[in-house]
């Protein structure tokens, strides 16, 4: 999966460098190519420019060197904290990104209720974020990603906060609506079983400037069961990719 | 809000629901925040009490006159209590008009400022003015150029409620996370949109806590406004200031009192007002 010209490719980085006005260096030569249906998954020591990759992918900032270019029709992007507006209930803060795109009323109170029924909200639609845990703003979150059927949905670091427990229920959940909604994610963590469980993809990168330094596929069919975790081959390939981040950190 | 107090049956074992404080009633909310100011109001009088009889020799009483007295004599003699009471409406009158032009200038100079970068610049020294300045050298001129009429006393509350406003409301604009931002950003929002449903929304707490103090400024502006304005109506401030020549401790020292009620009155009905919105906006009572 490394054919860089691709009509259906949602997001193509080719050879992103990021240099920040201050002189660092966040990235390097960076090159993936994602289609709807992949998931990848970028591992990497902390300060290795991770997030900054995203941004660069969500436009919320032009990269130095290289191309970056999004052909998917909608983006989404997921927060590592749930950055919910407090002031607005669980639906209303999933209507929110319809409402900035000028959908009616009616349609978008349907399609957050739709939304907030996948993720096990429904009876919590109408409170607000200082009433929830958690895992449940981030379920909010994951939801107003998710409203605008997004072709493309990055995710940073968005389990990162969570205790253990929430966090392998919130990668079930999310590896479920990914099966059911088939977009193509880019999703950061620093946690190695977290990117082997999700992705079919999974690229490590080095410490500062953040290169790619090893790219490797992850055979299973979705949806996976929780228990692949405790599986041998799962333990191998987590090995591999503990390996490959502990050579170049 | 009885929805909050009863989770669906259906839900997904993973998610528990966080117990919604219940929400107190508004008098409770009143009672619990103008308690202890009537608790210091009885301190006020005891202390009064003491200085009346144990500290002062009998030829100094007339100087404070106790409590009962000194109220006695003032609402027993409608010629003294019929204008106090309409000198003290006038006066409410121009700090609740102070207070509301104040606070539609500080939101509206505050958003300006949030909005651009250029505008800052210009507008911010001016609040700092408006705050260093010393309001009693310019309540005098204020009189000479508009009169001693309402307009006059007036702007001089407006004057002095002002900068909390300004200031609070400014501070509340920029308080939205980067990440929210992020999300503005990421959707497209026009910068109206962002203003609307996301700058402003998150600067209600701050705008509150910018009205309280407004508005216990604006009493105090509207009762300086009176105090250097002899001239026209009087208002509660004028009052004092005839009590004082006149040496009648009674009524002046009643006058004093209705201030100092006047104050805690309008503070507190802040208070309440910033814990309603306040709460209801994020769904709870209470803590923030």
């Amino acid at each position: 999966m490394t054919s860089t010209e691709n009509e259906s490719a949602s997001l193509t980085l080719d050879g992103v460098g990021k240099t920040f006005p201050t002189g660092t260096v966040a990235l390097s030569d960076v090159s993936l190519t994602l289609r709807p249906g992949d998931f990848t998954t970028v591992v990497g020591p902390s300060g290795c420019g991770k997030s900054t990759l995203l941004r660069l992918a969500s436009g919320l900032e032009q990269a130095t060197t290289g191309s970056v270019a999004v052909t998917a029709s909608s983006t989404s992007y997921v927060f590592q904290d749930p950055t919910l507006l407090e002031w607005r209930t669980a639906a209303r803060n999933v209507e929110l990104v319809p409402e900035l795109r000028g959908v009616s009323k009616q349609v978008r109170q349907e399609r957050a209720a739709e939304m907030l029924e996948l993720v096990g909200l429904t009876g919590f639609a109408h409170q607000h974020p200082r009433q929830l845990s958690g895992g449940m703003r981030m379920r909010v979150s994951i939801a107003r990603a998710l409203v605008a059927e997004p072709d493309l949905a990055l995710f940073d670091e968005p389990f990162g906060a969570l205790d253990e427990i929430t966090r392998l229920q919130m990668q079930t959940e999310l590896q479920r609506l990914f099966v059911l909604k088939r977009f193509a994610g880019l999703f950061i963590t620093h946690s190695v079983s977290e990117a082997v469980y999700l992705s079919n993809r999974v690229l490590v990168m080095s410490g500062r400037p953040g290169r790619i330094v090893a790219d490797i596929a992850v055979p299973w069919e979705y949806p996976r069961s929780p228990e692949l975790r405790y599986s041998a081959e799962f333990a191998t390939l987590t090995g591999r990719v503990s390996h490959a981040l502990g050579e170049h950190s | 809000m009885t929805e909050l107090a009863t989770p669906p049956a259906t839900l997904p074992p993973a998610a528990e629901p966080a117990a919604p404080p219940p929400r107190s009633p508004w008098w409770r909310t009143a009672l619990r925040s103008s308690a202890p100011i009537a608790a210091a109001l009885l301190g006020v009088a005891a202390l009064w009490y003491l200085v009346t009889y144990a500290v002062l020799p009998e030829s100094q009483r007339f100087l404070l006159p106790p409590p009962h007295q000194a109220y006695g004599v003032a609402l027993s003699n409608p010629n003294i209590i019929g204008p106090m009471l309409e000198a003290l409406w006038r006066s409410i009158a121009v700090a609740i008009v102070g207070l509301v032009i104040a606070v539609v200038i500080g939101i509206g100079w505050a958003t300006v400022m949030a909005q651009w970068g250029w505008a800052e610049k210009i507008l911010y020294p001016y609040a700092v003015i408006l705050q260093t300045i010393p309001i009693l050298a310019l309540v005098p001129l204020i009189g000479i150029w508009m009169g001693y009429s309402f307009a006059a006393r007036v702007t001089v509350a407006v004057i002095i409620a002002l900068f909390p406003m300004i200031s609070n409301t400014f501070f509340g604009l920029q308080s939205a996370t980067a990440a929210a931002h992020d999300l503005m950003t990421l959707n497209k929002a026009t910068r109206w949109q962002r203003l609307v449903k996301l700058e402003f929304p998150a600067a209600v707490p701050a705008m509150f806590t910018g009205l309280r103090t407004a508005a216990g400024l604006a009493v105090i502006g509207a009762i300086v406004g009176d105090f250097f304005f002899q001239q026209g109506a009087p208002g509660i401030g004028s009052l004092l200031r005839v009590y004082t020549q006149r040496l009648s401790m009674e009524a002046l020292l009643t006058a004093v009192t209705f201030t100092a009620l006047f104050g805690v009155v309008f503070f507190t009905a802040f208070a309440v007002l910033d814990r309603a919105v306040v709460g209801r906006w994020y769904g709870s009572t209470g803590k923030r």
